[in-house]
């Protein structure tokens, strides 16, 4: 499984593989708000921290059809579920790389640009924290997505529709973690149930995920 | 180690292609499938490695022995011939790829991106993936697409070793590899539809 994730990332940072793009957007989606919006402190704190995690989101979903498609396309998929490591084991590992490729990044480069949207201290702090907890179920909720639609032609779009109602509790956990930490008050229970998303996904997912991936293959 | 399939039906998409397939391979031997296009070549090969479900009948030992090459390579493009080869070697719990490397004269360009591979080549990294896997069921099909014809032979004297190891070939191909071993004509199992109603 190690193997499958240092052969991922290896993958993701050679030419072409796409690493920086989720970044990328990330940074260019939140840059544009204030000129939507206005640059007014007062009128970008208090959405900073929605703003933040909707564009995490959708840089998120942007590599999520990846995943799985490249691999089915040249036919690794089929070697993989062949080879001794279950495919519980494999959905889990992709998206472990998936998680380190745009997930991480994501939750460092969120404090800067919390600066940028003028969110007040420690709201930056609780910003990446709740990243940090919240985007893996992310990539594993992305995981079973890409896993559902991966035998289809153009399946990213449906697999965004599937996908983005599944990142609903994930959404309204983590914002409301960075927006009390920003207000000052207690992210406790937030954090907590945000935490329980996660831990779910990671317990859960990788199965459903393998099944749908047995499925394609037949 | 002996292969055997008994009573087996096989099919895509829910329709039976290929039924009441019996057939049993001992070690050291290899079953050639023929049969024109479209018959159930792949299907089968597939159901044997695991790929897809037997709709009847049932096959030993399970896909855990056997190792599976299909039309595509699973080989990634950025990555190099080594690096891919040893990929596939550790997540078969192996290390050593030298002999792999040697087997289809791979050493020269080990430190080549797969991308820049000709097709022979690439078939012939692809082909070198069954050594690391240390399987003793190949399941290969229709391998010699796009080699010429000294590759041919390097990989006839490969599936030679393996079967002088003891170990088994299954392998869909058109072409005359002269080795020690069966054929068997998939057209005489054609599913006919008035038996699954």
């Amino acid at each position: 499984m190690i193997r499958l994730i240092l052969r991922d990332l290896a993958l993701a940072v050679r030419a072409g593989g796409g690493f920086g793009l989720g970044l990328a957007f990330f940074l260019i989606v939140t840059v544009l708000v204030p000129f939507g919006v206005g640059p007014e402190t007062a009128r970008l704190a208090p959405i900073a921290p929605g703003v933040l995690w909707i564009a995490a989101l959708l840089a998120c979903l942007l590599s999520l059809d990846r995943i799985f498609a490249i691999d089915r396309e040249d036919g690794a998929l089929d070697l993989l579920a062949t080879a001794p490591v279950p495919l519980e084991g494999v959905t889990l590992a992709k998206a472990a790389a998936h998680w380190l490729t745009t997930g991480l990044p994501l939750s460092l480069a969120a404090a800067p640009l919390g600066v940028l949207l003028g969110m007040p201290w420690p709201g930056h702090l609780w910003l990446t924290v709740s990243l940090l907890v919240g985007t893996p179920a992310l990539s594993l909720i992305g995981a079973f997505g890409a896993a559902l639609t991966v035998g289809l032609k153009r399946g990213g779009l449906l697999m965004s529709l599937l996908v983005l109602p599944l990142y609903i509790p994930t959404l309204v956990f983590g914002a409301d973690v960075a927006r009390r930490g920003a207000d000052g008050l207690d992210p406790g229970t937030p954090l907590a149930l945000l935490g329980a998303v996660t831990l779910g996904c990671v317990a859960g997912l990788p199965f459903a995920a393998a099944a749908a991936l047995r499925t394609s293959l037949r | 180690m002996r292969l055997e399939a008994r009573g087996l039906t096989v099919g895509r998409g829910g329709l039976p292609v290929l039924a009441d397939l019996s057939f049993a391979v001992e070690a050291g031997h290899a079953l050639i499938l023929r049969g024109p296009n479209g018959s159930g070549k792949t299907t089968l090969l597939r159901t044997l490695a695991g790929l897809q479900r037997a709709y009847a009948g049932e096959v030993s030992p399970g896909s855990d022995a056997i190792a599976y090459g299909g039309h595509r390579d699973g080989m990634k493009g950025q990555l190099t011939v080594a690096e891919n080869l040893s990929f596939w070697a550790r997540l078969h719990g192996l290390r050593d790829i030298t002999p792999a490397l040697r087997a289809f004269a791979l050493e020269r360009l080990d430190d080549r991106q797969a991308q820049h591979l000709s097709a022979g080549q690439a078939r012939r990294l692809g082909l070198a993936r069954l050594l690391v896997t240390g399987r003793p069921i190949w399941c290969l099909d229709e391998p010699t697409v796009s080699l010429d014809a000294e590759n041919t032979g390097r990989f006839a004297d490969m599936v030679r070793a393996h079967l002088g190891d003891g170990g088994i070939a299954v392998i869909a191909t058109h072409i005359d590899l002269g080795l020690q071993g069966d054929t068997l004509d998939v057209q005489r199992f054609r599913a006919t539809l008035e038996a699954f109603g």
